[in-house]
């Protein structure tokens, strides 16, 4: 299976991705946002970090770079494409997922780590997980996910969300929710499940002894259901 | 030719780097506030000589990259 990890200026969780990639076995290749040709993938990665300097608006310069008519392109021709954190920020500012991501509704910049439920298993990202809680990493300041009332129930009626923010045992709650999103967002899909943008950071959870190993389940299933 | 542009979230988003700016006003004896929200200001030297030309210029620069019409609202507010 080969990957292809785009990096911007001011990607900085680019060399995890490749590190959790080809731990798991997929051929991946890094990609710079000046190419205009993506490599042949079946799984295309846009990283976190602070690309651009987060200037304008998070994820908005990346958004418009040289590669990202590629990813877009690719996108609409039903290849999967998942961004982490700055990657779901630049995916909402392409229009390739609905909706925006705001300040922390408390103005901190969080990192920790946090629960999230799986709310939809009928995609590839997804397919055969055998567990619908997961512990991972988030660490960012604009994660608070934001839509209209009409998008959200277009969401909603599409099964659009992915993952959402809970506690230990599954528990969607405000008191759960780290950065204010909407009804507890960390991920949501497009339309036809090939894209994929949320806030945690699942390539830092694949070393047992450096973190959880909710990660390295994630990565084996992802290129297990790709195949 | 200048062209400005004022960023301004719409009116349903939080915006809770105003409530913070609101806050230390009112800290400060600004007791007369109702509400504060921060926006973004852009001046453009366009190079285009005709206002109205200069202005659709800077209008569709806002609709696709100054502002994001989901959260934002934009208003070309001058021309020098």
């Amino acid at each position: 299976m080969k990957s292809s990890v785009i990096t911007f200026p001011g990607s900085n969780c680019d060399r995890d991705m490749d590190v959790a990639l080809k731990k798991f076995g997929f051929k991946n290749k890094m990609v710079w946002h000046n190419d205009i040709e993506l490599p042949k993938s079946d799984l295309v990665v846009l990283p976190g970090g602070f690309s651009y300097g987060d200037y304008l608006r998070c994820g908005s310069v990346a958004s418009k770079s040289k590669i990202m008519q590629s990813v877009i392109n690719f996108a609409k021709s039903g290849g999967m494409v998942m961004g982490i954190c700055n990657g779901f920020q630049i995916l909402v500012e392409s229009g390739l997922v609905p909706g925006v991501l705001l300040r922390n509704k408390y103005l901190a910049f969080i990192c920790k780590n946090v629960f999230v439920k799986l709310d939809n298993k009928n995609n590839h990202y997804f397919k055969n997980l055998d567990k619908d809680i997961f512990e991972f990493h988030i660490a960012h300041n604009e994660g608070n996910y934001f839509c209209t009332p009409e998008q959200l129930k277009e969401i909603e009626d599409n099964n659009q969300i992915a993952i959402y923010y809970c506690n230990n045992l599954g528990k969607i709650e405000e008191k759960f929710n780290p950065n204010g999103s909407i009804k507890n967002i960390a991920g949501i899909f497009n339309k036809e499940k090939n894209v994929l943008g949320m806030m945690p950071h699942p390539e830092r959870m694949i070393d047992n002894c450096l973190s959880g190993e909710d990660g390295s389940l994630f990565f084996k299933n992802l290129i297990n259901s790709i195949k | 030719m200048k062209i400005s542009a004022i960023i301004t979230l719409k009116k349903d988003v939080l915006d809770p780097q105003g409530k913070v700016i609101h806050q230390t006003l009112e800290d400060m004896n600004f007791k007369n506030i109702n509400e504060v929200r921060q926006g973004k200001y852009f001046e453009i030297d366009v190079k285009e000589n005709d206002p109205k030309k200069a202005k659709e210029i800077v209008e569709d620069m806002c609709k696709k990259l100054l502002a994001n019409l989901v959260i934002e609202n934009y208003k070309i507010i001058e021309i020098q």
